[in-house]
């Protein structure tokens, strides 16, 4: 229980895949201006990265790995992951209509997002089970969450001032993820002091 | 040699195997889409302004295809036209489609109330009402920076003497400079809603007179005054309900401030 705790608070804070790892930095910055955008992205991402893992980590563990196809890894998850996103998509159109009109737009932006191919591949990489893969992921998609809302904070109060001609646009918001990115190095060691 | 192609055939082999998935699921779980929705959709303006209430003219088309009982003249942009096209794709009635435009709720311009700060900072109204709510001495009235002017697709709003003032010829009543107001002063009225509270200040009338010539002091004269009841007062301010008012124009005349009038 402590461990699991533990993969979630590291996916989280430490091993932030936007802020500490620049995974999935597009939907970062593009979807960012607006608080409620940047929500229903997110949990469009934790909803994703879940059902990801569910599929992926048995796939390596089950069929790759005996067979000794281990190298075929990023291939077959892109292919499994996009058409897993899509089969959602579907899905959600015709049985849940109103979790679709809320990640229904999101869902074809991630369907190929390097942040869920990450999770599935650091799933592997640190030879988690599968339910600490599960627990990652969802830390992995709750740390998505909390950056996008901080950013989107940091945004919608930079929307309101006047940089220098040769800043504005992306090269400011850059440089502000960099000190949202900068200020999220004060978590590593924490949890290794909390939990070690 | 045998090994690389073990992993083409085993990669093809899971492609084939989604592919076959996904268009299973396609096939079976396919939601039928009402053909009329793209026809309605034709019809609007493709403004994607939000006039109507829903997520653009696409959230527009769908419900109005799906409610049968949702007014066809919700979209103001498009105005008549559009409301007859849409009649036409879905066999009702149109219905009478009353154009709608922006009104700024303040008379306040530059010799009726003064500043209590000279604002040199970054020109817009948002700006300008972060500093301790603007440099007007009102604190709810127009700042009269011009965001709203800004803002309007259509040209239609121009600064007056520190005063935003709506061309209604040119409104189409989309709503954009609402949304924009840090004040939040402007509103979308039918333009059949002839008598108007021009002042927003909800301050006792003390306070009022002493920042704006034209503000409303609250002192209920007009309430009192109307033949047809059709005015309360709220938070020291008139509010009119339209579905009572003649535009007999009582209040207008009786009003102190002059900030009640009557237009058209």
């Amino acid at each position: 229980m402590k461990l699991l705790i533990a993969i979630i608070l590291t996916a989280c804070f430490v091993n932030n895949y936007v802020l500490q790892q620049f995974l999935g930095i597009c939907p970062f910055l593009g979807v960012s201006k607006k608080v409620d955008q940047a929500t229903g992205m997110s949990l469009a991402v934790i909803f994703v990265m879940l059902v990801a893992t569910a599929v992926t980590w048995p796939l390596q563990m089950m069929l790759l790995n005996p067979n000794g196809l281990g190298y075929l890894q990023t291939i077959v998850f892109i292919l499994v992951i996009a058409s897993l996103v899509q089969l959602i998509e579907i899905f959600l159109k015709k049985y849940i209509p109103a979790l679709h009109a809320s990640l229904g737009v999101y869902l074809p932006l991630i369907t190929t997002n390097c942040a869920v191919l990450g999770v599935c591949i650091s799933n592997i990489d640190s030879e988690f089970t599968f339910v600490q893969a599960l627990f990652n992921a969802f830390g992995s998609g709750l740390g998505f969450l909390i950056a996008m809302l901080l950013f989107a904070g940091v945004r919608q109060q930079m929307e309101d001032c006047d940089p220098p001609e040769c800043f504005k646009g992306l090269p400011v918001t850059l440089i502000a993820a960099s000190i949202v990115s900068l200020s999220f190095f004060g978590f590593s060691g924490v949890i290794e002091s909390i939990f070690g | 040699m045998g090994f690389s192609i073990i992993g083409i055939v085993a990669v093809t082999v899971i492609g084939i195997i989604c592919a076959i998935v996904l268009v299973i699921a396609a096939k079976f779980m396919s939601v039928p889409v009402d053909e009329r929705i793209p026809a309605v959709r034709e019809c609007l303006p493709g403004a994607n302004c939000g006039a109507c209430g829903f997520a653009g003219c696409n959230g527009y088309a769908e419900a109005v295809v799906n409610d049968e009982t949702l007014p066809l003249t919700l979209c103001t942009p498009g105005g008549a036209a559009a409301a007859a096209g849409i009649a036409g794709v879905l066999g009702r009635e149109a219905g009478e489609s009353v154009k709608k435009v922006a009104v700024i709720n303040c008379m306040g311009d530059c010799n009726k109330t003064k500043n209590k700060s000279d604002y040199k900072g970054i020109q817009t109204c948002t700006a300008a009402n972060l500093l301790f709510g603007g440099p007007a001495s009102c604190a709810y009235g127009c700042i009269g920076l011009g965001e709203c002017a800004e803002a309007c697709p259509e040209n239609a709003i121009c600064i007056v003497d520190g005063l935003a003032r709506v061309d209604t010829r040119l409104c189409v009543g989309c709503g954009i400079c609402s949304k924009v107001c840090p004040k939040h002063i402007i509103t979308i009225q039918p333009v059949t809603d002839k008598v108007k509270v021009l002042c927003s200040n909800k301050d006792k009338g003390a306070t009022v007179k002493k920042t704006c010539s034209t503000g409303c002091m609250g002192c209920g004269v007009c309430s009192k005054m109307c033949p047809e009841s059709a005015i309360t007062m709220t938070d020291n301010k008139p509010v009119i309900d339209y579905s009572k008012c003649t535009s007999c124009g009582t209040c207008a005349q009786k009003c102190p401030a002059k900030c009640i009038v009557v237009e058209g």
